[in-house]
């Protein structure tokens, strides 16, 4: 399985993107850079964390325009699986790939910190190889990582299963614990914390691999099988 | 404004005395213009010149067998083995963090990271070393609170989206600081060896290229305002301080490594203090040529700029680059795709001159060498540093053990700094083996399987007490964090803080400071490959402690890290290095005697290099064993302060420790006598052979616990506290001190 990791020009995470899917996964990877046209021959996407154009405005607010956007658009709406993490995550919800909005942390910090998740549901291309309550350590960082949009989105997320992930311990005030959500479809996801920062014990942890691992499986239904 | 007249107060206005412009006059074989008159007054000022610390840096050893590049470049150079190489130093921006804690901070890490990136390395660790004033202070403890806050706020905003991990450093207070904190900013990179690039300009008739953000009037005699100390007027100098934009930073490091890699690059330097003048000149006289160039091609953010004040702007995030000849197009389409400007402002000559054109016009000519490096010179007068004698009275000790235990906890030089580091992301990159709060930071280097440690040290109270002794035990100090990761010191900066050097004394603290210093990073051979001279740090008279800061970097095979908490209960509980020797005169610089006694008298703790460095090989040699369960370092605070902080891990494990000793309770439990390290292991006999055979003692003092930390000279009980209630003390005093 081939993954894309896009680059815009002020990506800092797409290298650790790159090695948690290449090296920890074992599994072919390639950047994208963000005034792509197409985005080639891969299986999945991936929105790197980072600054995306310095996010002085909000955050992914100019990203949404760059053309690997239109891109990673009809990818989406073709059915391919598409995986924001932090910087990643607002871009996406700044394209409307996802509902609600990411604002600042309720402490008006920047926070990195180790954090606990819930596994919400498996019926995604992302948590499938998870089960549900299985808790999940890996690291925040991000000043501009609390979670909210209007009741009426956070009844409908939950109705339709479509909260990916909570935190154990809120850290910074997203509303209902959330951390990462699915689109209605369920092949976008968006998610504050790390995973690629938590793909082998010398980072501390190794329990993001399960979200990478979970994207394998969704695309190889045999190998789920077996 | 060339034909401005130059007047004696002109010259003064410009801090150069009248035998410094009689030289200017002399070199030139003319009066100066204006133009030429701000370039000489930046190049020799003391923060770009160090005229007044050259003489006695000149006695710092620079030499080791890996040791690739020196000081002179924009950065020290350390074979890392398998082809690659660390790039790293240490840099101050004290002065404009006081004036603007926010910008004064981001761009002191957008300086630093430009050094490295500069010679070619991606920065991968950033470190810093910070004073403030005491957040409690009566008078300044607001203000102290604002500046921390900003100062902080600062290197989170661009270390954060530059995508540097911010992985460890050092906070300390003092009274001397409440008008000149100190921001100290490491960082360190990698390269492959064959990619390293040097700030020299080669090639007659290369085309120098500028590249990054437009000049602008801001940073104006940032170095100059960096060379005085503060008056009341001070805060007029805000517009001197710049502006840091860490995007365009980051977008300027992709695309100098990208467009370094097509090889068209001959030399390359960032603009940091002095701007235009200071990457001009001094590439040309490394490379021993002159440069042309004109400044209508200086991309310009204002209308109206003199030639004055683009050359000496100190606007961020700009480089000065010399490509090859005819290969201009290759790099200037590595830029557009980073979308920034490039632009060839002049060429290279032959004749070793700086020519600076305006509107075609030259308005400043000057040699180049004479510029940039016969700067003057001075051997300033110095007296030796006063002893500091005093005899507190038996009763100032009387205080419960515990109680002072807890005490120091919550000081703000002891307890967490967890709110300030989790500011930073410490981990972006994912090489970050061992981040904030260790003894020493470890990041990985993923392409050759080895690690670097890294350590700031530097303590201000032992070096008023001995500027020589305080400087060597900070080189001491260093090296045993690193020792107590396992890692083998190899190379060093340096940042040295002090106050007026035209006061005798305060030169005599620089002097010694930087003797002490050369002695002991001779001896545990940790050459000092480059850093900075930061003077005048004083404010209304009031100057700082005597800080000089060494930052020291070790390297180690990347595995899983030693780390200072107690993993498991009914573990063996060892002092490598034995419970050190104190008296009345060596403990007036701890903790203890600044926390609870509110003095500082004596000598700092007595240092036996011969002994410090036993007790390093021999916790390298357990470490290497596999032997120790865990590993910390002893120093502000002692045993006590130590044994406590390794109670602090996830399963929050304690530990029983029962000594024998002669020494009074408050010695035996918080003197900093050096050379020593607390550790934890399942093979205790392994240990001590381990530890015998290097002539380092060890005794067992203790098994670690669950829950409780608990400590007891022969019969006595002179700690026992919840370890729970310890971790809340030290983990919440820092944030509780902040919102006062």
């Amino acid at each position: 399985m081939k993954f894309g990791v896009i680059v815009f020009p002020g990506s800092n995470c797409d290298h650790d993107a790159w090695y948690a899917v290449n090296r920890n996964l074992g599994q072919p990877a390639e950047f994208i850079w963000h005034d792509a046209d197409t985005l080639g021959d891969i299986d999945a996407v991936i929105l790197p964390g980072g600054f995306a154009h310095g996010d002085y405005l909000r955050c992914g607010a100019i990203a949404k325009f760059s053309p690997v956007m239109r891109a990673v658009r009809q990818f989406a709406e073709d059915g391919g699986p598409v995986l924001g993490i932090c910087n990643g995550f607002q871009v996406l919800v700044e394209a409307g790939l996802l509902p609600g909005a990411l604002v600042r942390n309720r402490n008006l910090k920047f926070i990195c910190r180790e954090v606990r998740l819930r596994t919400e549901t498996t019926h995604s291309a992302f948590t499938a190889a998870a089960e549900v309550g299985q808790v999940l350590r890996m690291p925040i960082a991000h000043g501009e990582g609390c979670y909210y949009s209007d009741e009426r989105t956070l009844d409908e997320l939950e109705a339709e299963d479509r909260v990916a992930f909570r935190y154990v311990e809120n850290p910074n005030g997203s509303l209902r614990d959330i951390a990462g959500i699915l689109n209605a479809r369920r092949n976008v996801m968006g998610l504050m914390p790390h995973p690629e920062r938590a793909t082998e014990p010398l980072m501390g942890s190794s329990d993001g691999l399960v979200i990478f691992r979970s994207m394998v499986m969704a695309a190889q239904p045999v190998a789920l099988a077996q | 404004m060339s034909t401005l007249a130059i007047t004696p107060d002109l010259i003064a206005q410009h801090q150069l005395t009248e035998p410094e412009y009689q030289k200017i006059v002399a070199i030139l074989g003319r009066e100066p213009n204006y133009t030429e008159l701000g370039i000489f007054s930046v190049m020799w000022s003391e923060h770009c010149s160090y005229k007044s610390s050259r003489l006695h840096l000149k006695k710092l050893p620079t030499r080791g067998k890996l040791v690739v590049q020196g000081p002179g470049e924009n950065a020290g150079i350390i074979d890392a083995g398998g082809g690659y190489v660390i790039a790293f130093k240490i840099e101050s921006h004290n002065h404009p963090s006081f004036i603007e804690p926010f910008q004064g901070a981001a761009t002191g890490v957008g300086g630093i990271l430009r050094d490295i990136f500069t010679m070619g390395a991606r920065p991968i660790a950033v470190l810093d070393s910070l004073r403030f004033g005491p957040l409690d202070d009566p008078r300044a403890g607001a203000r102290n609170r604002r500046i921390l806050e900003g100062v902080v706020a600062g290197i989170a905003h661009y270390g954060n989206c530059f995508g540097v991990p911010t992985v460890g450093g050092e906070c300390i207070f003092e009274r001397g600081y409440n008008g000149n904190p100190l921001v100290n900013v490491f960082a360190l990179g990698v390269a492959k060896k064959e990619d390293i690039c040097y700030a020299r300009a080669a090639g007659v008739g290369n085309p120098v290229i500028y590249v990054g953000a437009k000049t602008g009037r801001d940073g104006i005699h940032g170095a100059s305002m960096a060379s005085a100390e503060f008056t009341e007027e001070s805060k007029q100098k805000r517009p001197n301080v710049q502006v840091g934009d860490p995007f365009l930073e980051k977008l300027l490091l992709e695309a100098c490594l990208e467009a370094m890699q097509t090889g068209a690059i001959v030399g390359i330097q960032d603009m940091g203090a002095a701007g235009l003048t200071c990457s001009t000149c001094e590439m040309g006289s490394r490379g021993g040529t002159g440069i042309e160039i004109e400044l209508d091609l200086v991309p310009q953010r204002e209308t109206g700029m003199t030639p004055y004040e683009i050359m000496l702007s100190e606007s961020q995030e700009r480089m000065l680059l010399v490509a090859e000849h005819g290969r201009e197009d290759e790099v200037f389409r590595v830029f557009r795709k980073w979308g920034l400007d490039a632009v060839a402002i002049g060429r290279v000559t032959d004749d070793g001159l700086l020519r600076v054109r305006h509107h075609g016009r030259i308005v400043a000519e000057i040699p180049n060498r004479e510029l940039a490096d016969e700067a003057p010179l001075y051997d300033r007068p110095h007296i030796p540093s006063p002893a500091r004698p005093f005899a507190p009275s038996p009763a100032q000790h009387e205080i419960e053990p515990t109680a002072a235990l807890h005490a120091l906890l919550s000081s703000a030089d002891i307890c967490s700094k967890r709110y300030i580091w989790e500011q930073y992301d410490y981990q972006v990159r994912t090489n970050t083996i061992a981040g904030p709060g260790a003894d020493a930071a470890i990041v990985r280097i993923k392409e050759i399987g080895v690690s670097v440690a890294m350590s700031l040290d530097g303590n201000g109270r032992y070096c008023y007490l001995s500027p020589h002794e305080g400087a060597m035990l900070a080189v001491a100090e260093c090296c045993r964090n690193l020792a107590t990761v396992g890692a083998h010191p190899v190379a060093a900066t340096n940042c040295l803080n002090f106050g007026n050097p035209e006061r005798p004394e305060i030169m005599g603290q620089i002097v010694e400071a930087i003797e002490g210093m050369a002695e002991a990073c001779r001896f545990f051979e940790t050459p000092i490959t480059g850093g900075n001279v930061s003077l005048y740090n004083e404010t209304l008279g009031e100057g700082i402690y005597p800080t000089p800061v060494l930052g020291i970097v070790g390297l180690l095979g990347t595995a899983a890290p030693l780390t200072k908490d107690f993993k498991a209960s009914g573990r063996a509980v060892m002092l490598l290095g034995g419970m050190g020797d104190c008296d009345e005169t060596r403990f007036g610089g701890t903790e203890y005697a600044k926390v609870i006694m509110r003095e500082l008298w004596g000598l700092p703790p007595a240092l036996d290099m011969d002994y410090e460095k036993l007790v390093h090989g021999a916790m390298r040699e357990i470490i290497a064993a596999g032997l120790a369960e865990s590993a910390h370092d002893l120093s502000d605070g002692g045993l006590a302060v130590a044994a406590a902080e390794c109670c602090f891990g996830p399963a929050g494990i304690g530990a029983a420790l029962a000594l024998e000793s002669d020494l009074r309770p408050e010695w035996l439990l918080f003197h900093e006598g050096p050379s020593r390290i607390l550790l934890s292991t399942a093979q205790p006999e392994a240990v001590a052979q381990i530890a015998a055979r290097h002539g380092v003692e060890a005794p067992r003092v203790g098994v670690t616990m669950e829950a409780r930390l608990e400590i007891r000279n022969r019969n006595a009980v002179l700690v026992s506290a919840e370890v729970e209630k310890l971790r809340a003390t030290y983990e919440g005093a820092l944030e509780a001190q902040l919102r006062a």
